[in-house]
């Protein structure tokens, strides 16, 4: 057998799910697609005492429009939401995002709120929720609340969840209109984690000028990071290709990569200033496009 | 029966029943492998990478690898054994393989058959570019990758009703 021996449960309700997690605490691992924890207990790196199947609450498995944006379920497949009309129309960002996120058959059990749960440094989707300013429901017996993904992410593999803490739901506010958007990034091949990431957001004014950038990178630091010195060398400012250039080389001043086997600190460096660049000016051709329309 | 550790699963597999009694911490590839005796489905990394042990999961290719067997109890799967036809007549899949020379070794086959399978449902008229996105996840360590998509392509001609 590869995986160590654990006690499995698979709840059939969110009240049974938050019990067992209040009895097992730091003991058990939550199973939802299982793409990375599977993973960690055929090589045996985690032997949690318990693990806590979500598959059979398919109530969790919801992509939905709601007034204040999208609510994305514990159990929606990253297939799932990559394929939802409402996503690829109010969220493009999401969508183009997970094209990235391993492959087909990964994301056909992945989840979304797995892979924010899990939290590796190099994954696209938690610098894409910084980008999109998601806000994470958290539940437990003890309550819900509620946290931008900017608290969420601690440090690599290490979030905000308490042992006894479900992540529930993942919403989405709407994005204003005039909003272009795009992810790259560049991997060793296709399907592999990011060496570094990029999710750009640009939104025009009446008048064309940049009302507001927001730009989230990965793998360029233990958790995913806003660039704010690009985002605010560009707001109120009229763009073309050269104030975008000029921009994206700020990147540097907000990061500060560390050297690994994959890529030196000075690659990761070279690699954000280029997808800094790329992505703003794809996203400023989609906001002029989205503007004319 | 501590039902934590050991549970009773149920599946369809090519149209089969199977029931057994499997550890929860058993993978579906092991179980399909071991315990029911299709080993058409391979095991390669163990962890989601090679692609080589994919199967359909509901219709859906999934790694079998990164399923516990227990997760499986209820559903529909499809593994490579299911491909040909009851008198052995080939798959138009596992034609196009044979004839472009899409297989050396084998290994990956079975996982790139069923990719295939559930891709071309979708998108019964690929490009060769779409087919090497679909392809990505399975790793081929013989043929360069190049013969696999030309099968894939002939099969896809072949599977609409057209000559290759």
């Amino acid at each position: 057998m590869k995986p160590p021996r654990f006690d499995y449960y698979d709840p059939h309700s969110l009240d049974e799910a938050l019990a067992l997690l209040a009895r097992y605490g730091p003991e058990a691992k939550v199973l939802a697609g299982g793409q990375s924890l599977m993973p960690l207990l055929n090589m045996r790196l985690v032997a949690p005492a318990a693990l806590v199947d979500l598959n059979r609450l398919p109530d969790l498995a919801y992509v939905r429009v709601t007034p204040a944006g999208l609510a994305l379920g514990a159990l929606a497949r990253q297939r799932q939401v990559e394929r939802a009309e409402a996503v690829v129309q109010g969220w493009p960002l999401l969508a183009a995002a997970l094209r990235y996120v391993g492959y087909p058959q990964i994301r056909t059990r992945g989840t979304v709120g797995g892979s924010l749960a899990h939290a590796d440094p190099a994954a696209e989707l938690p610098a894409v929720m910084l980008a999109l300013e998601a806000r994470l429901v958290l539940s437990s017996q003890r309550g819900r609340r509620t946290l931008p993904a900017a608290a969420f992410f601690l440090a690599p593999l290490t979030t905000a969840l308490a042992p006894d803490e479900l992540l529930c739901e993942v919403q989405l506010p709407p994005l204003p209109p005039r909003t272009g958007h795009s992810f790259q990034e560049v991997s060793r091949v296709w399907g592999a984690f990011a060496l570094v990431g990029a999710a750009a957001l640009v939104t025009l004014d009446d008048a064309g000028r940049c009302q507001q950038a927001r730009l989230a990178l990965t793998g360029v630091g233990p958790v995913p990071q806003r660039a704010s010195a690009v985002e605010a060398a560009l707001a109120g400012e009229p763009l073309d290709a050269e104030r975008l250039r000029q921009a994206a080389a700020l990147v540097e001043q907000d990061l500060n990569p560390e050297s690994d086997v994959h890529a030196s600190a000075a690659y990761r460096r070279h690699l954000a200033r280029v997808l800094a660049q790329r992505t703003l000016q794809a996203a400023w051709r989609r906001a002029q496009e989205a503007q004319k329309a | 029966m501590n039902p934590q550790q050991q549970r009773v699963v149920s599946v369809i597999v090519n149209g089969r029943e199977y029931t057994g009694t499997v550890p929860t911490r058993k993978t579906l590839a092991d179980f399909l492998r071991q315990d029911l005796r299709l080993t058409g489905t391979h095991v390669g990394c163990e962890h989601g990478v090679c692609g080589a042990c994919t199967v359909l999961l509901d219709g859906q290719p999934v790694r079998a690898c990164l399923l516990l067997a227990v997760q499986a109890h209820g559903a529909r799967l499809e593994t490579v054994e299911g491909l040909a036809a009851a008198d052995g007549t080939l798959h138009p899949l596992q034609q196009a393989f044979q004839q472009c020379h899409a297989l050396q070794c084998g290994f990956c086959t079975p996982g790139l058959l069923m990719t295939l399978k559930a891709f071309l449902q979708e998108n019964p008229a690929p490009t060769a570019e779409e087919v090497r996105e679909a392809i990505a996840g399975h790793l081929c360590r013989c043929t360069g990758y190049l013969h696999i998509i030309a099968a894939a392509l002939q099969a896809a001609a072949q599977l609409r009703g057209e000559r290759a």
